[in-house]
């Protein structure tokens, strides 16, 4: 694997409170992001990811660790120019209109001042504000200063690109259109730094995955090498049959009307299952076996950190 | 290049704030009414004019500089702009220096509108225009710049409102420490001498810029002390920003 950014043992710590008492946030992580992959960045509030972030990007500056970036040093300006960057909550300057904010990066950027216009209308585009390109960003919602970060972060064409959570506040259609973009990112050769709290989108696009808890990296790797593929359970939906007698077989939990939802551990079970619903007369809805998803390596690794 | 993009989007946002159109309002006020005063007053009513209108510049100027200039960075922090911006291949000092720079640039225009009604106003009971005049608006200018300085080295570390004290402060001792240089003068020699040299020579001395007394009476000013005030102002603006540089080259934006 060709890493586009490699951190070795990076250690932060913060002092607060009135008697200043350092509190260690990172504590020795360690990582390599893969070219051209989409790389999540997973852990619970406080854990320590937008921290990591701020490092990687230079706005807070490690007590010890190494970062490089394409092999450079984090802080070199050569490295910023390959990288784009979308916080988490976006707020930008909020007397410039849509056009005039992506202008005045593009002139942080040094892009040339010919292809600036439809660099920026490409862009609004892309990410759905060509209705708004004259409007101040102080009338957007926070939906739409989503979608400017993410135009704002893309405006010089970085290969590596870090997104802080993206798809909040984001209505469902909204998160799907970032979610195409950011795969069109990958398919474009772009390496996408991605930290999220929506697993979902995570499982769904991300190659690899990293889970910080308490400063630590508790687990990393592929998806499919970090989440079990055998069965743990099979989910039955059926009705028309005394739960009494499905409880011998697995949990019958109670779901709508006369539906019974009907959690099977073990394999033999579901058969003796189907037969039941067979001699009962009643009707399956549903038979769906679940392996295990990153939602529950999340919440084990949550658990045992 | 990125300090010219930083400075010229900080004029923009200066001349998008409602505050600062109230302040030049206010400043018009004050200097047209030296003319009331003027009014009322026996004895040379051009003279009360020039002082009255040169006293509001430099107050109005100063207000500014510190109004504006302590919020500066401090708003960047507050509302995470500046996590956008540094991201960007940028250093910090250009970002810094651009601010910096954008609000001097902003300050200059207001003081020339200010100094523009000024004149009209003298002019309209002289009827010359009194270019001498422009020499105490010259150098409130570099006073703004130093003021401007402070500020922003407060902006980088805390509070508006603590900055603006702390700048307010300052501008208050700045007019007032010359008075220990009298008292070094009269002082016999000894430890209390010494001690209070050290401190003339750290305090700032904003007198140095004040050549409003000079220019209204129409009294000789030597020509090595415009030059004495001018490396005065550069030198002491020049090492608050490299203060402040320093203080936000290492600062964590948390």
């Amino acid at each position: 694997m060709n890493a586009v950014l490699k951190i070795s043992d990076l250690h932060k710590s913060f002092k607060s409170g009135f008697i200043p008492r350092k509190k260690e946030i990172l504590r020795g992580i360690s990582l390599d992001v893969g070219e051209g992959e989409i790389f999540g960045y997973l852990g619970p509030n406080g854990a320590g990811k937008t921290t990591t972030l701020k490092c990687i990007l230079g706005l807070i500056f490690p007590d010890k660790g190494n970062i490089e970036i394409f092999g450079l040093p984090h802080l070199s300006l050569e490295a910023k120019e390959q990288i784009g960057y979308l916080p988490e909550n976006p707020y930008f300057y909020d007397y410039l209109t849509a056009s005039e904010f992506l202008h005045f990066c593009c002139q942080l950027t040094l892009i040339a001042k010919k292809e600036r216009k439809k660099k920026i209308e490409a862009l609004l585009r892309l990410v759905g504000l060509e209705s708004s390109t004259h409007l101040q960003l102080r009338k957007f919602s926070r939906g739409m200063l989503q979608r400017i970060g993410l135009a704002q972060a893309l405006i010089h064409e970085p290969s590596l690109v870090f997104l802080d959570e993206p798809l909040g506040g984001l209505d469902p259609l909204g998160r799907k259109e970032i979610r195409d973009i950011i795969v069109r990112l990958k398919e474009e050769g772009k390496t996408v730094f991605l930290c999220s709290h929506i697993l979902q989108d995570i499982e769904m696009i991300c190659d690899r995955v990293a889970i910080i808890v308490n400063g630590e990296i508790s687990s990393q790797g592929k998806l499919k090498d970090l989440i079990a593929e055998e069965i743990l359970f099979t989910e039955i939906v059926l009705s028309g049959v005394d739960d009494q007698k499905l409880r011998r077989l697995g949990d019958a939990v109670f779901a709508h009307g006369e539906k019974i939802l009907l959690k099977v551990y073990q394999e033999e079970k579901i058969d003796q299952v189907l037969r039941l619903v067979q001699s009962e007369k009643g009707t399956i809805h549903s038979l769906i076996p679940r392996t295990e998803t990153l939602e529950d390596l999340f919440v084990d690794m949550v658990k045992k950190g | 290049m990125k300090i010219r993009v930083i400075a010229s989007n900080t004029f923009k946002e200066a001349i998008r704030d409602r505050i600062l159109y109230l302040l030049l309002f206010f400043a018009a006020v004050c200097i047209a009414f030296s003319r009331l005063l003027a009014l009322l007053t026996v004895g040379d009513r051009v003279k009360i004019i020039k002082d009255v209108g040169l006293g509001s510049l430099s107050l109005f100027g100063a207000l500014m500089a510190i109004l504006m200039g302590t919020g500066l960075v401090y708003k960047e922090i507050d509302k995470k702009t500046v996590y956008t911006i540094l991201s960007k291949p940028i250093h910090r000092y250009q970002f810094l220096l651009g601010k910096y720079l954008g609000l001097i640039l902003t300050l200059f225009i207001m003081l020339l509108l200010m100094s523009f009604i000024f004149l009209a106003l003298v002019f309209f009971h002289s009827f010359t225009i009194e270019w001498k005049l422009l020499i105490a608006v010259v150098y409130i200018f570099i006073e703004i710049c130093l003021i401007t300085a402070v500020a922003l080295l407060f902006s980088c570390f805390s509070t508006p409102i603590l900055s603006s004290i702390f700048s307010l402060s300052f501008y208050l001792i700045g007019h007032t420490s010359w008075g220990l240089e009298n008292s070094i003068n009269k002082m016999n020699s000894g430890i209390g001498k010494i001690l209070i040299q050290i401190l003339y020579t750290f305090l700032p001395d904003l007198e140095n810029f004040n050549f409003k007394t000079e220019v209204v009476h129409n009294l000789p000013i030597p020509s090595e002390i415009f030059l004495y005030s001018f490396i005065y102002g550069t030198f002491y603006s020049v090492f608050l920003l490299a203060l402040a540089m320093l203080v936000f080259r290492k600062k964590d934006f948390t």
